[in-house]
C-alpha cells in the first residue's frame, strides 16, 4: 500500500539522523522558540497598508527611513558617511550618525536619540516618527507607539456594533470601511485581528452587554494589529457581508437561522429581495477551527444607495385588510416602485427593500438597512382610516440600558439621528401641503424605525377621500412619491453622503 | 491542613450564594407568574358601585384621528391597582359602545393592571382586543396612546409600561405598533400632545 510505504521511508529517515544532527536541531528549535518575534511597524495611508521591521538598535526602537517612506511617494537617498541625505519628493532631509539633530528643509528638527546607520540603512528612532514625519510629509502622521501602528494623514476606519435582542443574541459590527479581519477563536472567546486595516479604539475599549450569551467585547492594540475580543457563554460564528463592511457574530447552532438574518447588500439593478437569493453571498466562517475570511475585493463592494425604500409587510403579514381584495402590502410595492422611479430621476440612488410579495421580519429590514449604509430609509404603509399621508418618526422605547462605546443598543439604535429624520419629515411634509395632501407628521412606537442607525421615516399613505380604491390610482400614487422625493432632494445636503 | 477559618469562611460565602440563588429565583418566579396567575385574582363583577370620582380619558377620535381628553366620573375602588384597571375599563366601555368615536372589537377587555414600583405599569389586554383590532400605524397607535395617557393622567408616578396580550409579550397590536418594549411615558406625553392637535 502506498499510504504504509510513505510511512515507512519516514521512519527509516529519522532512525538515520545521527545523534549529534538531532541535538543541534534540539538546540536549534529551543533557541527559536526563545528568540523574540520580529517586530512590525503598521503603516495605514491612502496610498499604502504596509509594514516596516522594527530593530532594537542603542537600546531603544528603530525603523529604517527608507523603507517607511519609499511607498508613500519618490525617495531618493544618498550615503557619504557620517552624512546621510534622503530626498522625500521635493523635500530634503539631513541627518549625521550618532547626532540627534537632523535638518529638515534647512531647519533643525531633534530626533529623540541618536540617527544611525545600519548596515548602511538610515535609521531613526520610532517615537522621533510623531515630529519628524509630518514636516517630511506635509501633513499629520500619528504614531500608537505602544502598539506599533502609524497612521498617515487623517486615516482611520471607524466602527458602530449593534448588540440584537433574543435569546441568544447577536453582535453585529459596522465599519466605515472594508476589513478583513484574521478570526480566532479560543474557548469563551473570539478573536477579530485587524493588521491590514486602520481600525481606531471606540471611546470606551470595554463594552459589556445585557446578553445571556455574549458579555462583553474588548478593543486593544499591539503588536501592529488592532484586535476586538468577543467573550461569549457559547460558541459564535463570524458572517461577512460580501462589502466587507459588516461582521456579524452569532451564535454556531443557530447558523441557519443567522444566515436567514444576515444582511447583505444586493448587487446594483437587482432590486433585493427575497430573502432566499439574498442568502448565498454571505460568507460563513466558523470554529473550531480558527478560519481565515476571505480577501474583499474592490470588486465586490456593491453600489450604495443613498436611500433605501421598504415596502412594509409582505408574505404572511398582509397589513390591514384596506377593503375585500385590497391589502396593504400590496399598496405599500406599489408606492416603493413609484417612489423609487420618482427618487431615481432625481438622481438619488434607490433600493427597495421589498420588490415581491416575500416576507421580510423587521428585524431583517433593520439589517438590510444598517448594512447598506444608506442617508434615508423611508418604510411605507397604507391605511384606510383617515386622508391623506402620515409622517412617522421614531419614538424610542423606554431605554433599557446605555449605549457603549460605538455599540448602540438594538431597540435605540435611532436615537442619534431622531433630529435629521424629523426635519426629514418636515421637509417632506412641506412637500406635500404644497400639493393641498393633507398631512401630519406624528411619532410611533414603530418597528423597525427604533433599530435603524441612519436617518428614518415612515410614511402611511390613506386615500385622498373616503374612496379606499383610490390608494391604486396612478395619478394619486404619483403625486404622493413625487412630492415625498421632492421632501428628499430639498433635504439631500444634510442628509449628506452615505454614513 | 486547611485552617478552620477558612471553612467558616467558605461556609458563610456557600450560605450566601444559595441565600442568593433562592432570592433570584424566588423574584423570577414572581415576575413570570404575576400576569398569568391574573385571572384568577380577577373580580368576578367589576366594583362599579360607590362613589364617584372625577377623571381625565384621554379619548381617540377616528374621524379626525386626534386624541382628546375628556373629564369623566365613574365610580373607582380605593385599592391602586383596582383603580387603574377600572379607569381603563371605563375607556374601553366608551370604545365598545355603539356610538364609539373608535370602535374597537366586540369583547375587548382590559384582564388586569398591575402597578409595580417604580413606576412600572403592566396593562394586560385580552385577546379579542389586539385579535381583532384594526391594522394601522393611527388606529393603532391612537388605542395605545389613549389607555396610557389615560393611566398616566390618573395614576401618579408611572414612568414606563408594557401592554401584554392574555399575559404575554405580543411583537405588534396589529401589525404596526411595536409592543415588544417598555413605552416610556415621557415619549406617551409628547405622542399625546402630538395626536391632540389635527395639525
Ligand atoms: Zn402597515
Amino acid at each position: 500500500m502506498r499510504w504504509s510505504r510513505t510511512n515507512e521511508s519516514w521512519a527509516l529517515r529519522t532512525v538515520h539522523l545521527k545523534w549529534p544532527a538531532l541535538f543541534f536541531l534540539l538546540i536549534g528549535m529551543l533557541a527559536l522558540s526563545a528568540a523574540p518575534a520580529e517586530r512590525h511597524l503598521s503603516v495605514y495611508s491612502t496610498a499604502a497598508t504596509y509594514s516596516v521591521p522594527i530593530e532594537q538598535l542603542d537600546g531603544r526602537d528603530y525603523v529604517g527611513l527608507f523603507e517607511l517612506l519609499d511607498p508613500l511617494g519618490t525617495v531618493n537617498v544618498r550615503s557619504d558617511p557620517p552624512r546621510w541625505r534622503i530626498h522625500y519628493n521635493n523635500v530634503l532631509a539631513e541627518f549625521v550618525v550618532g547626532r540627534s539633530r537632523a535638518r529638515i528643509q534647512g531647519r533643525d528638527a531633534d530626533l529623540t536619540g541618536r540617527f544611525l546607520l545600519d548596515s548602511g540603512r538610515g535609521v531613526v528612532p520610532v517615537d522621533s516618527l510623531s515630529s519628524l514625519l509630518p514636516r517630511l510629509l506635509g501633513g499629520p502622521a500619528t504614531l500608537h507607539e505602544a502598539s506599533g501602528r502609524l497612521f498617515i494623514g487623517s486615516i482611520g476606519t471607524h466602527f458602530t456594533a449593534t448588540v440584537s435582542p433574543g435569546d441568544p443574541s447577536r453582535l453585529v459590527f459596522h465599519f466605515t470601511a472594508p476589513v478583513n479581519p484574521t478570526v480566532a477563536t479560543e474557548p469563551g472567546k473570539i478573536h477579530l485581528t485587524f493588521r491590514h486595516e486602520p481600525v481606531t479604539a471606540p471611546a470606551s475599549p470595554r463594552l459589556t452587554f445585557n446578553s445571556k450569551s455574549i458579555s462583553s467585547a474588548e478593543y486593544s492594540e499591539g503588536d501592529g494589529a488592532a484586535e476586538i475580543t468577543v467573550s461569549s457563554t457559547i460558541p459564535l460564528i463570524a458572517n461577512f457581508s460580501p462589502d466587507g463592511q459588516m461582521i456579524t457574530l452569532s451564535p454556531a447552532r443557530s447558523q441557519v437561522a443567522a444566515n436567514s438574518a444576515q444582511t447583505s447588500t444586493p448587487t446594483p439593478g437587482h432590486a433585493p429581495p427575497e430573502p432566499a437569493a439574498a442568502k448565498a453571498p454571505t460568507e460563513t466562517h466558523s470554529f473550531p477551527p480558527a478560519a481565515q475570511p476571505a480577501a474583499s475585493s474592490v470588486a465586490s463592494i456593491p453600489r450604495k444607495y443613498f436611500a433605501i425604500v421598504d415596502a412594509s409587510h409582505g408574505g404572511q403579514d398582509r397589513g390591514e385588510a384596506l377593503s375585500r381584495t385590497l391589502t396593504e402590502k400590496d399598496i405599500t410595492v406599489a408606492f416603493a416602485r413609484r417612489l423609487r422611479q420618482e427618487l431615481e430621476s432625481r438622481g438619488i440612488s434607490t433600493l427597495v427593500l421589498r420588490d415581491s410579495d416575500a416576507s421580510l421580519s423587521l428585524d431583517d429590514r433593520a439589517y438590510y438597512a444598517n448594512n447598506a449604509h444608506p442617508a434615508v430609509y423611508i418604510a411605507l404603509h397604507a391605511a384606510s382610516n383617515g386622508q391623506g399621508v402620515r409622517l412617522y418618526t421614531s419614538m424610542l422605547p423606554y431605554a433599557t440600558g446605555d449605549d457603549e462605546g460605538p455599540f448602540r443598543q438594538w431597540n435605540t439604535a435611532q436615537s442619534s439621528a431622531i433630529p435629521l429624520s424629523q426635519a426629514t419629515a418636515v421637509s417632506v411634509a412641506s412637500e406635500l401641503k404644497k400639493l393641498q395632501i393633507p398631512v401630519r407628521t406624528l411619532t410611533a412606537p414603530l418597528r423597525p424605525l427604533n433599530n435603524v442607525l441612519t436617518v428614518a421615516i415612515a410614511v402611511e399613505v390613506a386615500p385622498p377621500a373616503s374612496d379606499v380604491s383610490a390608494l391604486t390610482a396612478p395619478d394619486y400614487q404619483q403625486l404622493i412619491a413625487g412630492a415625498v422625493a421632492n421632501g428628499i432632494v430639498n433635504i439631500r445636503s444634510q442628509l449628506g453622503a452615505a454614513p | 491542613m486547611i485552617p478552620r477559618h477558612f471553612y467558616i469562611a467558605a461556609s458563610v460565602m456557600l450560605a450566601a450564594v444559595l441565600g442568593m440563588s433562592i432570592y433570584a429565583w424566588r423574584m423570577r418566579g414572581r415576575v413570570a407568574a404575576t400576569p398569568a396567575s391574573s385571572s384568577d385574582s380577577r373580580p368576578v363583577v367589576a366594583p362599579v358601585s360607590g362613589p364617584t370620582e372625577e377623571v381625565t380619558l384621554f379619548v381617540a377620535y377616528d374621524d379626525l384621528g386626534i386624541l382628546r381628553a375628556q373629564a369623566a366620573r365613574i365610580p373607582l375602588p380605593s385599592v391602586r391597582q383596582q383603580r387603574a384597571e377600572e379607569l381603563l375599563r371605563a375607556l374601553i366601555a366608551l370604545y365598545l359602545d355603539k356610538t364609539s368615536p373608535h370602535p374597537i372589537p366586540v369583547g375587548s377587555d382590559i384582564r388586569s393592571v398591575y402597578l409595580i414600583d417604580p413606576g412600572l405599569a403592566v396593562i394586560d389586554i385580552n385577546a379579542a382586543f389586539a385579535d381583532g383590532h384594526r391594522s394601522g400605524v393611527l388606529s393603532e397607535e391612537l388605542t395605545v396612546a389613549s389607555l396610557l395617557q389615560t393611566l398616566s393622567a390618573n395614576i401618579p408616578g408611572i414612568l414606563k409600561a408594557k401592554i401584554l396580550v392574555e399575559g404575554q409579550p405580543r411583537e405588534t397590536l396589529a401589525g404596526h405598533v411595536d409592543l415588544s418594549g417598555f413605552f416610556d411615558l415621557t415619549a406617551v406625553h409628547q405622542l399625546t400632545a402630538e395626536l391632540e392637535t389635527q395639525q
